[in-house]
């Protein structure tokens, strides 16, 4: 797992994960690439990051890609990154197909959900929480005495 | 006593409390006007773990993390 500040170098850090993947025994190698889009007047996005759970988050996906022979990458923003820059990199690296394509769907929908990351619009450089975007994590109520996972 | 730090989009600087459980500091976010809007939609990590059980014992030292909800990518 990468942490940056600012947007991502696509290009350095997917030709180094190719690297890496290419000299073991991988069949398939699926890339998703997200990129801050021009909408709603922002000037872009910023990002916090609480690491030390981002990280226990990652490794236990990466537990589960290992024991489907697969492995997973990823790389993140933090703080600002401007309207058509990338601000998130992930990738799956399998022996066939299926176990990528599927992994990939999965693992960037539990990263959306999960990931201690909090997002922000900036407009007229302050910055504002996405809120109505962002999404309560699993165990979120348990402050109301809800138990729940 | 127990630190209580509040993340991400949660603009309250950490504090200290004597509390015994999580029942207890729900108590103690109901009482702030800028605290009670995170208690129903943040999840919570005890030294860094996720807790999903409201009377999970607290104790002297522990650093409790609020995580309100997330929007990665």
């Amino acid at each position: 797992m990468e942490l940056y500040r600012g947007g991502l170098r696509v290009n350095d850090i997917t030709n180094r994960w190719y690297q890496d993947i290419s000299k073991s025994n991988y069949g398939a190698f699926i890339t998703f690439i997200g990129t801050i889009r021009d909408e709603d007047n922002i000037d872009a996005l910023s990002f916090d990051i609480y690491e030390p759970i981002l990280k226990s988050w990652f490794e236990s996906w990466q537990i589960i890609a290992n024991q489907k022979g697969a492995k997973i990458f990823m790389a993140h923003s933090i703080g600002d990154v401007k309207v058509g820059e990338s601000s998130y990199i992930s990738a799956v690296a399998s022996p066939k197909r299926r176990v990528a394509l599927e992994l990939i769907d999965e693992f960037v929908e539990d990263f959306k959900a999960n990931a201690p990351i909090w997002k922000y619009d900036v407009i007229a450089s302050k910055r504002v929480y996405a809120k109505d975007r962002s999404t309560p994590m699993n165990g979120a109520g348990v402050l109301s005495g809800e138990e729940n996972d | 006593m127990v630190k209580i730090e509040f993340l991400g989009p949660i603009e309250i600087d950490d504090i200290e409390l004597d509390i015994d459980n999580l029942k207890d500091l729900s108590i103690y976010m109901k009482q702030d006007e800028n605290l009670k809007e995170w208690i129903d939609i943040s999840a919570v990590a005890v030294n860094d773990k996720i807790i999903t059980t409201p009377d999970y014992k607290l104790n002297s030292g522990d650093r409790v993390s609020i995580l309100p909800p997330v929007c990665g990518g």
